[in-house]
């Protein structure tokens, strides 16, 4: 039998369908697709979404996917920028039952499959959980004990994205280690970090240089170059530091 | 449209749509400076009129991409700024 080797596809755009939309803190929105024809994506990596207006106006975001490559469900999670183009719209207006324009998985770069190893030292700002997100879960979902730092800054206690869902999944695992910080409000008795995330708390949470850590950074702008400068100051190899900037808009 | 100053990744649809290979994880030799990285590693620069990844060392444009949408889809892609591009086929 000749097998014939499948030609490269153009990256296309497809429509997702919504199955389910379900609201995780007062500003985000987690929107679980099922995209016919999926062929699978890698923990971190991104899709595009475009919306066509009557007129032909079109808007293009790219969106983090937050779901295990094991999953069967394409999860993205949408913050809601009140400005935004396309924010509200995928918040506010999109129904299960409704299609959705896409493309990807997109960008080889900002990814980690178990295999890579680790130390694997993950910080996130706000909705720059999302990839993050998908590592953790795949990480779990494949059985591996790759230690493990999630440093996640937070506005508020109620802000803090997936947080529930970020607890059950380090209990019991210890080797994975969630260190919150709140930069403007804390609840009563909050033990935790209490301000933007800085070198002195790098120091103290993330793996030593020696340890080789492999580490990502998402989430706005000042936070990644921050954390991003403080880690190569601290000592860790830049080529190990791996970083997803959020633009000063988007939405 | 402000310019947006992001990670190469966020140039990683576009190059995408031009190239079979994974670009953002290929490597560019800088032609002004002579750095090498992954395309991933250098900064991006996203406007509605096209993308622009520079060389996170010296600030050199590598790669410049236009896309025309109106009429028969067109691409202009400029890699003067590149010495090579190594690709590889994902493992």
């Amino acid at each position: 039998m000749i097998r014939v080797a499948e030609a490269p596809r153009k990256l296309a755009w497809r429509i997702g369908e919504v199955v389910e939309s379900s609201p995780d803190t007062p500003r985000t929105k987690s929107l679980f697709l099922e995209v016919p024809g999926w062929e699978g994506h890698r923990a971190g990596q991104h899709v595009d979404v475009r919306l066509t207006a009557e007129d032909g106006y079109q808007a293009q975001r790219s969106y983090s996917i937050a779901s295990a490559p094991e999953a069967g469900r394409v999860e993205l999670l949408v913050e809601r920028l009140d400005d935004g183009e396309v924010s509200p719209y995928l918040t506010d207006e999109l129904r299960a039952g409704d299609g959705l324009e896409l493309r990807g998985p997109i960008g080889g770069w900002f990814a980690w499959e178990t295999r890579e190893g680790g130390p694997l030292l993950l910080v996130a700002g706000g909705s720059g959980i999302a990839p993050l997100m998908a590592m953790i879960r795949h990480r779990k979902a494949a059985g591996n004990d790759t230690p493990t730092r999630l440093l996640f800054s937070s506005r508020s206690y109620e802000e803090i994205i997936f947080r529930e869902k970020l607890e059950q999944l380090a209990a019991g695992d210890e080797t994975l280690q969630i260190i919150h910080t709140l930069t403007r409000s804390r609840p009563e008795g909050w033990t935790g970090y209490a301000r933007r995330i800085d070198e002195q708390i790098l120091n103290e949470v993330a793996f030593s240089p020696e340890e080789r850590p492999l580490a990502f950074v998402c989430g706005p702008t000042p936070l990644v170059e921050t954390v991003a400068t403080a880690l190569v100051g601290l000592g860790h190899e830049p080529t190990r530091v791996k970083t997803e900037r959020f633009g000063p808009t988007g939405g | 449209m402000d310019e947006q100053r992001l990670d190469g990744n966020a140039a990683a649809g576009v190059l995408a749509e031009i190239f079979t290979f994974e670009v953002t994880t290929a490597r560019a030799a800088c032609a002004h400076c002579g750095a090498t990285g992954e395309v991933g590693a250098q900064m991006a620069y996203v406007t509605e009129i096209g993308t622009v990844v520079r060389c996170a060392a010296c600030d050199n444009p590598l790669i410049r991409v236009v896309r025309q949408d109106e009429g028969p889809e067109r691409y202009w892609l400029d890699l003067k700024g590149v010495e090579y591009l190594q690709l590889r086929e994902r493992m």
